[in-house]
Parts: C-alpha cells; sequence; structure tokens
C-alpha cells in the first residue's frame, strides 16, 4: 500500500469521527481506490457492474472523448446502501481525495435522512449492488443461451422505457385483481350505498348508474405509468427471462430514482459537510488543506473561471448555497428536517428565495428555433419552474398504457395536455419497434402533432 | 472512536477487462450490418470495378442513437436557467438565419462523434458471400490448362543461401549439441536448404467482358443497375482468379471498346443493335484471350430493346460466344415494375439456354434484384462445377 493511500485512511477514519462530533448519521460506508478507466465506467453505467447493452459503448466512447479533453473528470461515485459504496481515483491527489472522503460522508447522511431513499432501502433493502451484480451475471447467462439477438432486443425495449415507471407505487406491486365473476346475467349488482343515495337527489337521471359493468375486466383498469411493469407481467407470450431482464431494469430505475430527484439537495448537502469538515479538521497538514480547498472551489462554482455567465445551473454551486443560507437563516436541525422531507421540487420552491436569485444572479433564458439565445426573465417563479423542468416525471414524457385488446394488440397513449406538446415522431416510432418485439403484437400510441392535431403512431408492420 | 468505513486500494482486476469497451465493439459491430444493407448505394463510386481490390471504401457514419420517448422540439421555444451576469432582454447569442439545412435525421448536431467506417472492399464482397451463402466458383475443367510453377518440397544439405531454412538449420544444431560432448554453436552439417521442385498448376487467369446498351433508351437509373451488378460479379469472379482482366464494349448500332471511366459516361444515340457487342467480344476473345488458356465470362446489360433485324446476327454471335466461354450473363434492366412482354434479348437469350448453352437471364428492377440475380450466376456456376 502507498504512503498516501495511508495517509488517506489516517484522515479518512479523523474527518469520520469529526462528522460524527457533528452530528452526521450514516451507514457504513466502502470506499474503494480504483483506476480512472473503471471510475469513468462506473459512472456511464450507473453501477459498478450491470448489464451489457451496446448504448453504454455511445456513452462510454463520448466520455472518453470529453475527458480525452479535458472537460469533464470524475472525482467521486457514491452508492448509497447498506453498506454505502463509494470509489476514489487511485490517481487523484491526496487533498482531492481527502475532498472527496469527506464529500461522500455528507451523501452517506443525507441518504439516511431523505425519505425518498429511506422508502427505497425500505422496499429493496441495502444491497443493490450486489444484486445489479447478480443480475448482471444472469444476463451473461442469457446471452450464451439465448444469444445476442434475442437478449439484446429485450434490453432495447427495456432501457428505453427506464424512466416509465411510478414512482409513487411500490416496488413490489401484486397484479390486477381480477373482476369477480358474475354467473348469472340477471344478478343485481351490489348496492353502492353512495350511489343509491346520489340517485334519490331530485333531478338526478336515474339510468345513469345502470349501465351493465363490462363483461371482461378491463386491463390496465386504469392508465397504467409503470410501463416496465405492465409489459413485464402483461406481454402476451413474455418469457422468464425476459421478464426477469425487465424488472432488473425496472427495479434499477427506482433505485437511481431519489438520486435524480433529490440531485440539488444531495450535492449541495454533501458539498456544504466537506467543507465544513475540512475546515475543522484542524489535524490535516496545511498545505494538504489548501490543495483540497481549490479543489472544493473548482468543483463548486456557478461556471468556469475565465466565463462571467453559463447556460446551465451547476447543482453543486447551487444546492451548496442554498444550504448556506438555509443553516444560517433557520439553524442546522431545520436543514435536517428539510433534508429529510423534501426532494428537489420542494427543497427549489420552497427556499429558493427571491433575495438568493440575485445574489446567484440566476435567470430564465429562451433558445429559439434559430438558435438564437435570450435572457427572458428573472422572476423567482420563472427561475424556479426553469431548474425543476427537467426533472418532471423523471425526466421524461408521460406516457401510459391505456388498453390491451383482445387480440393482445397494446395501446399507448402520450398525457400531451400536462407535457404542454406532442412527441418527437421519429423517435417515438423507434421505440415502439422495441416495443413490439417484446410484446409481440402491435403497439400503438397516440399524441399529438407539432399544430395539436390528434396523432397515432404505430409500431409498423413488427 | 467510531470505525463505520473502510477503504480498500488492491483491485487489480479491475485492469482486465473494460465493459465500455466490449459495449462499444457491440455498437460498431451493429453501425457495419447497417452499413452492409445499404451497400449497393456504396458502389455508385466512379471506376470502383478497375480500381485494386485492396482498396477501402470510407463510408461516414452516424452513432446509433438508442431512442427514447422524447418531447418534440420542432416550433418550441426551450426556457433553460443560467447563472451569471445579465439581465432580462440581453441577447446571448443572435439568431442564426435559417438556411433550410433542416437536419432530417436525429435532433442536435452539436457535439456529435462522427465515426469514419473504413471497408475493405474485400471484406464487403467476403460479407457478401457468408450473406448469400454462394458457392466459390469454379474453373472450367475442360479448360484447366498447365501451367508450371515452383513449390517447395523438402530439405536438402546444399543449396542457394536465399533459400537457408533458419528454423530446421537450427533445430539440426540442437539435436547435434545434445548428444555431443563439446559442441560448437553451428556446423555445415547443420545447415537445411529448402528444395524447389517444378509442378504444373491450373491456370487461373480469367477475363470478364462487360458489355452495356448505351443507346438512347438505357437511363441513368438503369446503368446504375447494371454498374452495381457488374462491380459485385466481377469482385465474385475475383476472388477465385489470381489474375482477372476486364474489358468494356458499349454499344448502339455499333460497338467500341471503351476504359472503365469512359464505358459508364458514354451515352450513345439511336438504335440497338447487339450484335455488333457480341461479335466485337467474339473478336477480343478470339485474338487475346485463348480458350485454353483463359476461364471468360460476358456479362450483358440492356434494357432488353434490340432491332428486330439484328435477331439473327445477334442470336448467332452469341451462340459462338457460349461455346467459348465459362458463362455468358444477360442482365435486364428494368427500374420499376417488370415488364410482362418478352423482349427481344430475353427471347434470343431463353432460347440458347434452353439448348443447354452456359447462358442465364436475371431481370433487374431494384438493387434487391441484384443480389438475386449473383446468386442465380454463382449458383449456376457451381452446378455446371458439378456436372461436369
Amino acid at each position: 500500500m502507498l504512503a498516501t493511500d495511508k495517509d488517506l485512511i489516517d484522515y479518512s477514519k479523523r474527518i469520520e469521527q469529526l462528522a460524527t462530533d457533528l452530528g452526521l448519521d450514516h451507514y457504513p460506508v466502502d470506499f474503494e481506490l480504483v483506476p480512472n478507466n473503471f471510475m469513468m465506467e462506473i459512472s456511464v453505467y450507473g453501477l459498478p457492474v450491470r448489464m451489457p447493452h451496446w448504448s453504454f459503448g455511445v456513452r462510454y466512447i463520448h466520455q472518453l472523448i470529453r475527458q480525452g479533453m479535458g472537460h469533464s473528470r470524475i472525482f467521486e461515485v457514491m452508492f448509497p446502501g447498506d453498506p454505502c459504496h463509494a470509489y476514489l481515483v487511485n490517481n487523484n491527489t491526496l487533498p482531492e481525495n481527502t475532498l472527496v472522503v469527506a464529500h461522500v460522508l455528507g451523501h452517506a447522511d443525507f441518504s439516511k435522512r431523505n425519505h425518498l431513499f429511506a422508502r427505497f432501502m425500505e422496499m429493496a433493502g441495502g444491497h443493490i449492488l450486489e444484486q445489479a451484480a447478480a443480475r448482471a451475471h444472469r444476463i451473461e447467462a442469457a446471452l450464451q443461451e439465448h444469444g445476442q439477438e434475442k437478449v439484446e432486443a429485450v434490453l432495447d425495449a427495456a432501457l428505453a422505457l427506464e424512466p416509465h415507471i411510478d414512482t409513487n407505487r411500490e416496488l413490489h406491486r401484486p397484479l390486477y385483481p381480477a373482476e369477480p365473476e358474475r354467473r348469472e346475467r340477471d344478478e343485481p349488482a351490489p348496492v353502492n350505498p353512495f350511489r343509491h343515495r346520489y340517485q334519490q337527489l331530485p333531478g338526478e337521471d336515474a339510468g345513469l348508474f345502470h349501465k351493465p359493468p363490462p363483461k371482461h375486466a378491463q386491463i390496465p383498469p386504469q392508465p397504467e405509468y409503470d410501463l416496465l411493469w405492465f409489459i413485464a407481467h402483461y406481454a402476451p407470450d413474455m418469457q422468464g427471462w425476459e421478464r426477469d431482464i425487465f424488472l432488473a431494469v425496472r427495479e434499477e430505475s427506482y433505485y437511481f430514482y431519489p438520486v435524480f430527484a433529490c440531485q440539488i439537495m444531495n450535492e449541495g448537502w454533501a458539498s456544504y459537510w466537506h467543507a465544513r469538515l475540512l475546515r475543522e479538521a484542524d489535524f490535516l497538514p496545511n498545505d494538504l488543506y489548501l490543495s483540497a480547498i481549490k479543489a472544493h472551489s473548482d468543483v463548486v462554482r456557478p461556471y468556469a473561471a475565465e466565463r462571467q455567465l453559463s447556460l446551465a445551473i451547476n447543482p453543486y454551486h447551487l444546492g451548496f448555497s442554498m444550504w448556506e443560507d438555509i443553516i444560517e437563516k433557520k439553524g442546522l436541525e431545520e436543514a435536517r428536517r428539510i433534508c429529510a422531507e423534501e426532494d428537489d421540487f420542494g427543497f427549489i420552491r420552497n427556499y429558493l428565495t427571491e433575495e438568493l436569485i440575485e445574489k446567484l444572479e440566476l435567470f430564465v433564458y429562451e433558445t429559439r428555433d434559430d438558435g438564437g439565445i435570450k435572457i427572458s426573465d428573472n422572476n423567482v417563479y420563472a427561475v424556479r419552474e426553469a431548474i425543476l423542468a427537467p426533472k418532471f416525471n423523471y425526466g421524461a414524457p408521460r406516457i401510459a398504457a391505456t388498453r390491451m385488446h383482445v387480440d393482445g394488440s397494446l395501446e399507448l397513449a402520450h398525457d400531451h395536455a400536462s407535457d404542454g406538446r406532442g412527441l418527437d415522431v421519429r423517435r417515438a416510432e423507434r421505440v415502439l419497434e422495441y416495443l413490439a418485439r417484446v410484446w409481440r403484437r402491435p403497439v400503438s400510441l397516440t399524441t399529438v402533432g407539432d399544430s395539436g392535431n390528434v396523432r397515432v403512431l404505430t409500431s409498423g408492420k413488427a | 472512536m467510531v470505525n463505520h468505513i473502510a477503504i480498500s486500494a488492491d483491485t487489480p482486476w479491475y485492469e482486465l477487462f473494460s465493459r465500455g469497451a466490449r459495449d462499444w465493439l457491440r455498437h460498431n459491430e451493429k453501425v457495419r450490418e447497417g452499413v452492409q444493407k445499404s451497400l449497393p448505394d456504396l458502389v455508385s463510386e466512379s471506376d470502383i470495378i478497375t480500381g485494386s481490390s485492396d482498396r477501402t471504401v470510407h463510408v461516414p457514419v452516424r452513432m446509433l442513437e438508442h431512442a427514447r420517448f422524447r418531447l418534440s422540439d420542432n416550433h418550441h421555444t426551450q426556457a433553460d436557467a443560467g447563472q451569471g451576469q445579465g439581465k432580462p432582454g440581453d441577447v446571448l447569442r443572435p439568431g442564426q438565419p435559417q438556411d433550410g439545412t433542416d437536419e432530417g435525421e436525429g435532433g442536435n448536431n452539436q457535439g456529435e462523434v462522427k465515426l469514419m467506417l473504413e471497408l475493405k472492399v474485400d471484406e464487403i464482397v467476403d460479407w457478401l458471400w457468408e450473406e448469400l451463402k454462394l458457392p466459390d466458383l469454379q474453373p472450367k475443367r475442360n479448360t484447366m490448362m498447365e501451367d508450371n510453377e515452383y513449390v517447395r518440397e523438402g530439405w536438402d544439405k546444399h543449396g542457394a543461401r536465399a533459400r537457408l531454412d533458419r528454423r530446421r538449420t537450427v533445430k539440426e544444431a540442437v539435436k547435434r549439441r545434445a548428444i555431443q560432448r563439446d559442441p560448437v554453436p553451428f556446423s555445415n552439417e547443420d545447415l537445411r536448404f529448402r528444395q524447389l521442385v517444378q509442378r504444373k498448376k491450373p491456370a487461373t487467369n480469367a477475363v470478364v467482358l462487360f458489355a452495356l446498351d448505351v443507346s438512347a433508351s438505357m437511363t441513368e437509373a438503369e446503368r446504375r443497375l447494371a454498374k452495381t451488378f457488374f462491380f459485385f460479379v466481377l469482385q465474385g469472379i475475383r476472388r477465385r482468379y489470381a489474375k482477372v482482366e476486364t474489358r468494356f464494349i458499349a454499344h448502339t448500332t455499333q460497338a467500341w471498346e471503351f476504359n472503365e471511366h469512359e464505358f459508364f459516361q458514354v451515352t450513345g444515340t439511336g438504335g440497338t443493335g447487339a450484335s455488333t457487342a457480341f461479335n466485337l467480344a467474339l473478336d477480343i476473345v478470339e485474338r487475346e484471350y485463348a480458350p485454353g488458356q483463359y476461364n471468360a465470362y460476358l456479362f450483358y446489360a440492356s434494357d432488353g430493346e434490340n432491332f428486330t433485324e439484328d435477331r439473327p446476327a445477334a442470336a448467332s454471335s452469341l451462340a459462338k460466344l457460349t461455346e467459348l466461354l465459362n458463362y455468358v450473363g444477360y442482365v435486364e434492366t428494368v427500374p420499376g415494375s417488370p415488364r410482362m412482354s418478352e423482349t427481344e434479348m430475353r427471347m434470343i437469350c431463353g432460347d440458347l439456354e434452353h439448348r443447354g448453352a452456359p447462358i442465364g437471364t436475371s431481370i433487374l428492377t431494384n438493387t434487391e434484384d441484384v443480389w438475386k440475380a449473383i446468386r442465380k450466376f454463382f449458383v449456376h456456376q457451381s452446378e455446371q462445377a458439378e456436372v461436369a
């Protein structure tokens, strides 16, 4: 083991003690020092060991190019769980890695407090990494058994639907209840006391409720937004190993959701704590502290040093500034309550104040069709909503399965009213093609065109 | 002291493989599969036939995108959050005048990585053969010509320096040293030289004659079909023969020989007399390619029209050709839907085929048909070889 690794272990233990003294609470954290290339793969795949798919290869090459050009450098990847797993780059400097350890402790504290993380752990347990690795292993076995073409077709469909889960529902949910069978057609439906009273109201049309109930239970009984679950369980000829893949992608998607939904809070919280822990760690040598703080300001800054403006908001900077503001004005206990109860929506809407927007110089800009960019607004509500816009519905259009026909064909519907516009047709049609291959029956999707006209897309000949 | 964290630094296996690289290779494989499907279009490049076969074709391809549901970007003013000095109304970037270059495929092109796929012409043809499960060509048995060649056979202790077999020599030295008490590293006794023996080998020369009807009725689309067919059929022949010569004949009511470049450019006027081309081909073959020494092929592309008066002449020259050549392939280019009626040329060729001459007819209406035609030709050839 290198001398610097020994130092890192020593500092880490003392930083952890300091964190505990300051009230940080977390599950155990296993740190691993790994080569840069492995780090890059973790960030590309989203998990240390995950299923293979060509689309990860594309992301990988993009990341490789960005790193080659020096645009992107990965310091840390942290996976919440019990224990948490954190990865450090083995040839980053000691000050950088010391900073990262403190940062990770902030994440660990956050993920133990926050309700979204807690809910996931309740539903799936604390060993998602091991589960993902085991599933990746099973998918490798499926590749051997069924061949690349077939496995890839399933992964194409499942990964395309990655964000299409219903986060309000349980990870493990039962199938739809079967409609109780009525053998006698004339048997009267059980009297519903509410309906009965409603019918007694003067002027009410008595015939309204006498429509016979549908003979077959309609599937799905209501629009189903958890597409991965729905397809896994209701696709007409889905095989066991295919269902496995869909449910694997779905479970990983549930796992990624809290990280996605709390990114600003979580990165801000971790940045707040790494800054504070390093400041209070009087056992760190002075030059190490200075180098670490330099690394801190490189990460937590609104825009590149040579610029005065950025067309994206750095979540580290925004979250960090907000937590400093909250802790200064409301105290640490209140901050911890916010940490536990909010996600980015509540956090931004409740705590990104007008004063902060002015101080941080946040604005809304518009990009027109011709590429022109103009600052349009700095109103508090507009800024908040512009920050949150990419986070709605897990960052994906709202699409539900609405109807499975007797012949097995599937209807999807895009909730264009809440998304405000229609879908990118070319991509949507390709996704429908992916889906039709695993659904094995025609799949169609209703959305609107650019002028608001209804458009029905189909999976083509598949 | 809390002790909730562990740090480990020994992870040797991470260096050993790269999942990212593996998935990237899979992506590239998929790109190649995609390109394969559009192969015929690659051939439209000029002079591809006479170019050397270890040449490569560069094909720019897009990286594949794994599609997901996304909202439409069309006519939508995107509002995002930014940070820095600026007030409402500030223009951060002026709009570019639209020049109508609507990217037909896929969203924004910013930072897009372009892949340049380098395809060897040989490689393309190898794919095809695998894909179409085509048999390799057999040289005509009775034209198996005896060429002399030298082949290596055995070793000797004497010989020319240039043919010293070092590996064998060292082996001998090792053997000797193993049994000698005080051995020298090498002795003259260890030297081994390769021996050459004169052998007879079958002729592997071939000549391919391409004939094209360039009369006014041949459209650009028809020429393209013909060119694509010519290209792939030639590649297939090249797979089998060491040396392949090509000759190009164009005709209207007269026939001329051209180089490849001119051949595909030339446009004639007036009517069609196919016999002129067949006579010229006959002349070339008889004069320069003695049937015993060459495997010879003729491929003729036309829209099927031919002067009725020319029928007897064309039929008799073609019949003579089929006696000299391994095979005559006639392709009729009919872009769009095939004509129902029998054309002049189809009639002449069909008649010959009926009488057992090595001749075949294919109709090309689109590039798909090119594969069928090629398949027909090569399968016919391998069957002939089995019969022989």
